[in-house]
């Protein structure tokens, strides 16, 4: 069976930089693939090509078999794509939304409703078919996007940073739709910059500046990251990262929103020290402990071997 | 394909017609600001207020003076003893003109040397002030035409039927009391479906590109006439409807006489409104927020609302302007509406106007459909 998407030295181009620079990476049926890495790495752009909303400026790509750039039409309609926020009228219905998409897609009354009282089940929105869009809550609003993008049965979903900003529940309830899927036979590609969400795909892709890093199973991802990460949460990150950046056992400081991350040999053994570091230094800081590594963390320690020669 | 269109169609119409607001903005504003600009708009000048200075205080200077009183153009507004007030009245726009007699003003006439009227104007509106000079000029010559001819006459040189005047024989045709309320209402129409049509097409298209659901559009399978069709249509029928609708308020509220034939109005505002889907598809073309579209708006409206010969003549504008009015699809719009309306002309001398809309239309549909893309590139 052929891959369901099909990237063979995909690029794009914006002015001064190289959003995409030859990807290559397959997706087959009843696989999750994700694309993982920082704001910037390209992965909505990647996800915009396949869409065929944006036109690559080199290599190729195939999703359900049609070429994009000769036959996007003919890939749109067998393919969905979910940006950040999917595009729901807030002043229609729940009920006329997916009427609204059935009816582009093309889809028959029958199959709408049969398809849509599935999928409404499955995410716990049938007693709402009647409340307008605007008037759900982040989570349903997204649940009733995917619904939406689903509605043709699509072979193919391409998802961006689907569950940004959900409640768990819709979260919960947003993955079991998806996992359902993948036994139809669809093929989905998701980004993602949380790593909870890359460890529930079956491969990923780990983007940087538009080139890919490395593509593998999740656990083999996390592999890469030799070593614990210790967050410091406090006011002075420079400076604690100035401080705290050469000492022993640390092998990477990482600026990150409320403080610093660093990366060390054994957390048990360095806490203590760096502790005492920051006291001898002077430095203030509201928290020091070990954490779960996120992706920057990841990404940090894929790629510091590069930057650091 | 049908299924697409029917799709976009009653998504349009639903969000149209669903929130009340919405439903009274397409309709009422139309009406009222008919109301407004059809009592508003108009370049007749009366009512002008004027401060009097007597200094000749003479029968002749009071005789002269009543004739300003007497005309529907001036209000006398005061009587002054001093010429240092005429500045101040002026400066603070209590009076738009003041007439000065000086002394020894009657004594001149009856010797039959050139009696002075001082005339001090506020011609900041250069329109209003030469309107009033005309109009004193016209009073002034008609009261030195009858002192004379009272005075010939006292003499007794010539009988009355000797003295040579010319008489003017007036003969208006469509619009026999120069009511310009007539003249304005149906451009009025005209300026009203021109900002409607352009602002509703433009700002729902990027209404849509605001909140997401055009990129969302974009990866459908449906075609960009398909959703152009959708888009457009729904505002196509909601424009011929305020163009029924002003019009029936423009003939029935303001009286103004409908001669010709509703099917020449109906196939010039077709044709225009096409021209206005086009122009709003190209703003929706050039615009990333609503925003944009309002300031594109803008530019777009007020030019071709001042050079579609609305106020100012077209004959009256330097002849490199008058040759550009010709690309402005509203110049020909209001010379079918003024036709219809006044002149009860048909489609034998309205044709070329129909004619320079439909290539006008033709051509801006065709440049937007070819830039409104389905990609974000």
């Amino acid at each position: 069976m052929p891959p369901s998407v099909a990237t063979s030295d995909l690029t794009k181009r914006f002015p001064g930089i190289t959003a995409v620079n030859r990807l290559t990476f397959e997706v087959h049926a009843g696989e999750i693939f994700g694309l993982v890495g920082p704001d910037g790495a390209g992965k909505t752009t990647t996800l915009r090509m396949l869409a065929g909303v944006l036109s690559p400026d080199g290599g190729s790509a195939t999703v359900a078999g049609a070429d994009i750039a000769r036959e996007p039409e003919a890939a749109k309609a067998r393919l969905s794509y979910m940006p950040q926020r999917f595009g729901l009228y807030e002043d229609l219905t729940v009920a006329e939304n997916i009427r609204f998409y059935a009816d582009v897609f093309g889809v028959s009354r029958e199959e709408r409703e049969a398809r849509a009282r599935q999928l409404l089940d499955a995410a716990g929105m049938s007693p709402f078919t009647t409340r307008s869009a605007g008037k759900l809550s982040g989570g349903m609003k997204q649940k009733l996007g995917l619904v939406c993008a689903l509605i043709h049965r699509p072979l193919v979903i391409l998802l961006d940073e689907p569950t940004n900003g959900v409640d768990p529940v819709s979260r919960r309830d947003f993955w079991r739709i998806l996992y359902s899927l993948l036994n139809e036979g669809i093929a989905i590609l998701m980004s993602t910059s949380y790593l909870d969400e890359a460890e529930r795909c079956h491969r990923v892709a780990l983007l940087h500046q538009g080139r890919m890093l490395y593509c593998e199973t999740p656990v083999e991802l996390k592999r890469r990251l030799h070593g614990a990460v210790v967050s410091i949460v406090g006011h002075e990150a420079r400076r604690i990262r100035a401080a705290l950046g050469g000492a022993a056992g640390v092998l990477n400081a990482l600026l990150v929103g409320d403080g610093v991350h660093l990366v060390v040999d054994d957390a048990g053994r360095r806490i203590p020290e760096l502790q005492a570091a920051l006291q001898t230094a002077g430095l203030v800081f509201d928290r020091l402990e070990e954490i779960e590594p996120t992706i920057e963390d990841l990404f940090v320690a894929a790629t510091s071997k590069e930057r650091k020669p | 394909m049908l299924r697409r269109l029917r799709g976009m169609l009653v998504k349009e119409f639903i969000q149209v017609f669903r929130d009340t607001r919405t439903r009274t903005l397409l309709f009422a504003p139309p009406i009222i600001q008919m109301l407004i600009f059809g009592y508003a708009a108009t370049l007749e000048v009366r009512h002008i207020p004027v401060a009097a200075l007597d200094y000749d205080n003479s029968q002749v200077s009071r005789e002269l003076l009543s004739r300003f009183t007497a005309s529907p153009y001036f209000d006398v507004r005061a009587y002054l003893n001093d010429r240092r007030e005429i500045g101040d009245l002026i400066d603070r726009g209590e009076v738009t003109v003041a007439l000065q007699i000086n002394g020894g003003f009657a004594q001149d006439l009856r010797k039959g040397q050139p009696a002075r009227l001082q005339v001090i104007v506020d011609s900041s509106n250069s329109n209003t002030a030469l309107v009033a000079v005309g109009y004193i000029n016209q009073i002034a010559a008609r009261y030195a035409q009858e002192f004379q001819r009272t005075q010939l006459l006292r003499t007794s040189l010539f009988a009355s039927s000797q003295i040579p005047s010319i008489v003017l024989e007036r003969r208006p045709l469509f619009n026999i009391n120069f009511d310009s309320q007539w003249f304005f209402v149906p451009g009025v129409i005209g300026n009203l479906i021109l900002v409607m049509v352009v602002s509703l097409t433009a700002f729902a298209i990027v209404r849509e590109r605001e909140i997401g659901t055009l990129e969302q559009i974009m990866v459908t399978p449906i075609g960009r006439l398909e959703f152009i069709l959708g888009k457009t249509l729904p505002f196509f029928l909601i424009g011929l409807f305020d163009t029924a609708l002003v019009s029936l308020v423009g003939t029935f509220w303001f009286g103004v006489p409908f001669r010709g034939s509703i099917g020449v109005l109906a196939i010039g505002s077709i044709l225009f409104i096409l021209c206005m889907l086009g122009i709003g598809l190209f703003i929706s073309t050039i615009s990333r927020t609503q925003q944009q579209a309002m300031v594109s708006g803008f530019f777009f409206n007020m030019p071709a609302i001042t050079f579609s010969g609305f106020g100012t003549p077209i004959s009256s504008m330097p002849e490199w302007l008058q040759t550009l009015t010709y690309l402005n699809p509203l110049r020909y719009f209001l010379e079918i509406l003024r036709g219809v309306y006044l002149k009860g002309v048909g489609l034998d001398v309205l044709w070329p106007q129909m004619v320079g809309m439909g290539l006008l239309g033709s051509i801006m549909l065709a440049i937007s459909v070819a830039r409104f893309q389905k990609s974000l590139d």
